[in-house]
């Protein structure tokens, strides 16, 4: 193996060594091609569309929209600066976060689709497989290498399933897109029982990593909370398992029907009694010493990966909370968006890309560049995207919290709503997408700015609102404590309202509580729930908490009760 | 129809059997639903046999003795069953013959093909090889173990595609 690297590793993903460099140049070359044969007509546009697919290369309502691949959501600065030039050269000047910790473009041209990639290419990124129907980018926890709660670090083997997913030769036209996630942590914050795949990392009775594997979660149409397949999967064969469960779907999906070629529609379609006996005849068939993952392969990858030296000053949180009784914004601020660090002295710092009357997940290239710029002065260089469409600082002293604060609010970025009922989640809806039925962004835009107030934020509590304009769920809408779905109505714009859905440990599916409403009734829709909830909500109960208690009832009353 | 093997156009030996006709001698590819009658053909020359994309392969392993040829197809370039086919052919049936890639497959699918056992590939008349040739040689790496014995590149999973 070459390495020219000459700078230590940075912190927190995987460091390109010069043969990852070669194979990245190759597949830009492989892309300029694709496209010089696209506009000389050799390719047609039903040819060309799975391969700029397959580079991360939408076409929507308006132009070509690229999406760049954020493996497990972590960037380093130099990476996070190369996605601010992109914005200002040739976007329009920022960027959007999305939900699987990527970031798309929204404007860009077929043209200066190699050379963005080539400039990518230059920082170890890329757009591979962020569409198309392949594995796409494997998501992580936010809080990986950092949460107090967390018994595996797994971005190695997130990485590891992003090197093998790669142009994988058997899985890269699927019946349908793949997504996995793998988390390291008893409490989910990658949705796992929500991906096609969810991986869940946790030592084994030896010490060694062992993986619980769902499978056939889901939202879009048919929206499925995945199932327990493999308990206790061992490490050497993560792989090979993956492998066997991509086979039978390859084999066996459905591809006469898009909106049932689904993983998720197999497994209910055969019973997961029948799917694990295939998935089992298949793992028992292989030839496992070619696909097994060896102690070599993990500590090689492993290597490849910067860690954060972390040491703080005694005194950093004696300073933290004499800092946050001397400013009761900060200290708010410090209440909601950030989490226990698992070392003495440090804290997880979440930023919310949610300002009140915001578009979620926007950010332009200047706060694009002073992300880049806070990473790199207090946070080892190193920031993640997560798939709450936020910003996360891994490792951040206590003691330079302030500091932190200070320059988020310079770059307008210290909104204290994190998990919040300003934290929305939306699709980028009508106002980007062709498959849209209804706009997501004005309608977050507006429940966003009717609870503007940090005072009422705080004492609604914790709240997931996810929206999406258009029955395939990019907004989670299911997954939602409120969930609102765009629909067409004779052409006018109606939401839609579920409530009670989840995506974390309790995961589960919310409900329709009635007909779908016009936008601005739907935002009055939403006070009335809320205010319902504070009403009836009994001590430390979350807004999902009393709708699991009381049922529909009392909200759909609320909602459509005629005064 | 012209087909490619190792990048560059080749000779075919081989002949699709004709609809409603006998099989007949020489090197014949035959349906799925002529594979007994192929097999039971007295004629020296060899036999393929064309798997269709639903078909289980499983299906050839008792006539896999008698066969030197199963071509599997796709018919669209996106319906990616056969990559699946190629692979259990080769990894679990232990099928050492060629396996053809008929139908419409894209030469931006040609490592994918090989990697999966596929060894030539059916491509329609007046087909230009030069995009074939280019990606045949495209990639130095592979990220990920295949079925071909490929040396190891070194490092944690790559491989050197051949």
């Amino acid at each position: 193996m070459s390495d020219t690297a000459t700078r230590p590793l940075p912190v927190g993903h995987y460091t390109y060594d010069q043969v990852d460099h070669d194979f990245l140049r190759a597949r830009v070359e492989q892309f300029r091609d694709q496209v010089a044969r696209r506009i000389s007509g050799e390719l047609s546009e039903d040819e060309f569309k799975p391969l700029r697919l397959m580079n991360g290369l939408y076409h929507q309502l308006h132009a070509y929209m690229l999406r760049v691949a954020v493996p497990y959501g972590t960037m380093d600065a130099r990476q996070v600066r190369m996605l601010a030039h992109i914005a200002r050269t040739y976007d329009r000047d920022y960027g959007h976060f999305t939900t699987r910790q990527n970031i798309q473009f929204n404007w860009i041209r077929l043209e200066d689709t190699p050379e963005i990639l080539e400039q990518l290419a230059s920082v170890e990124m890329h757009a591979i497989q962020t569409s198309g129907n392949c594995i796409r980018n494997v998501t992580s926890d936010e809080f990986a290498g950092a949460a107090a709660d967390e018994l595996v670090d797994p971005r190695v083997h997130a990485e590891i399933l992003r090197q093998w997913s790669t142009l994988h030769p058997e899985f890269t036209f699927l019946p349908r897109k793949f997504k996995i996630a793998i988390s390291g942590s008893p409490h989910d914050r990658v949705a796992a029982r929500f991906h096609d795949i969810g991986v869940v990392a946790k030592p084994g009775p030896d010490g060694a990593v062992r993986f619980e594997v769902f499978v056939g979660g889901g939202m879009g149409r048919t929206p499925i909370v995945g199932v327990r397949i493999h308990d206790h999967l061992p490490e050497e064969d993560l792989l090979a398992y993956l492998e066997a469960i991509l086979r039978v779907y390859n084999a066996y999906g459905r591809r006469d029907n898009i909106y049932k070629a689904r993983i998720k529609i197999l497994v209910q379609a055969l019973g997961l009694d029948a799917f694990r006996e295939k998935v089992e005849a298949e793992f028992a068939a292989m030839d496992r010493a070619r696909y097994r993952l060896t102690p070599e392969t993990v500590a090689a990858i492993r290597a490849r990966f910067g860690t954060p030296d972390l040491i703080a000053p005694a005194d950093a949180p004696a300073k933290l909370a004499a800092d946050r009784a001397a400013n009761p914004h900060f200290d708010r601020w410090a209440r909601t968006n950030t989490h226990p660090h698992r070392a003495p002295g440090f804290i997880c710092v979440a930023v919310s890309v949610k300002p009140a009357g915001g578009i979620p997940g926007d950010a332009t290239s200047h706060q694009i560049d002073a992300l880049a710029d806070i990473a790199e002065r207090f946070s080892f260089d190193e920031l993640r995207v997560t798939h709450m469409q936020n910003i996360v600082f891994g490792h951040v002293r206590q003691d330079e919290l302030l500091a932190l604060w200070h320059a988020l609010g310079e770059a307008g970025l210290a909104t204290p709503n994190l998990g919040l009922i300003g934290d929305i989640i939306a699709c980028p809806g009508l106002d980007y997408c062709a498959l849209a039925n209804a706009r997501s962004i004005p309608i977050a835009q507006k429940i966003s700015a009717r609870f503007a107030d940090p005072t009422l934020q705080e004492q609604i509590g914790r709240i997931h609102v996810n929206i999406s304009g258009c029955i395939n769920a990019c907004g989670h809408h299911h997954a939602g404590h409120i969930g609102i779905l765009g629909v067409d109505k004779k052409g006018e714009e109606f939401f839609q309202i579920t409530l009670g859905g989840s995506a974390e440990d309790d995961a589960a599916i919310g409900q329709i509580i009635g007909p779908a409403l016009p936008e601005d009734a739907t935002v009055d829709a939403v006070a009335r729930l809320i205010e319902t909830y504070l009403t009836l909500r009994q001590e430390g109960e979350r807004f999902l908490d009393t709708y699991r208690r009381l049922g529909q009832a009392p909200f759909k009353d609320s909602v459509y009760a005629t005064a | 129809m012209p087909l490619l093997e190792s990048g560059v156009l080749a000779a075919d030996p081989w002949r699709p059997a004709a609809e409603d006709e006998p099989i007949g001698a020489g090197d014949v590819i035959v349906p799925l639903a002529r594979l007994d009658e192929g097999l039971a053909r007295s004629d020296p020359g060899r036999l393929g046999v064309l798997l269709p994309p639903e078909a289980e392969p499983s299906a050839l392993r008792a006539a896999l003795p008698g066969l030197s040829l199963i071509a599997v197809t796709f018919p669209i370039f996106r319906d990616g069953r056969a990559f699946t086919q190629a692979r259990t052919l080769r990894e679990h049936l232990g099928f050492t013959g060629e396996i053809r890639a008929t139908g419409k497959p894209l030469p931006d699918q040609y490592e994918f093909l090989r990697r999966c056992g596929v060894t030539t590939v059916e491509v329609p008349e007046g087909t230009d090889p030069a995009p074939w040739a280019r990606e045949h040689a495209r990639f130095d790496v592979a990220y990920q173990p295949s079925i071909l014995n490929e040396t190891r590149e070194g490092f944690a999973l790559r491989r050197i595609p051949g």
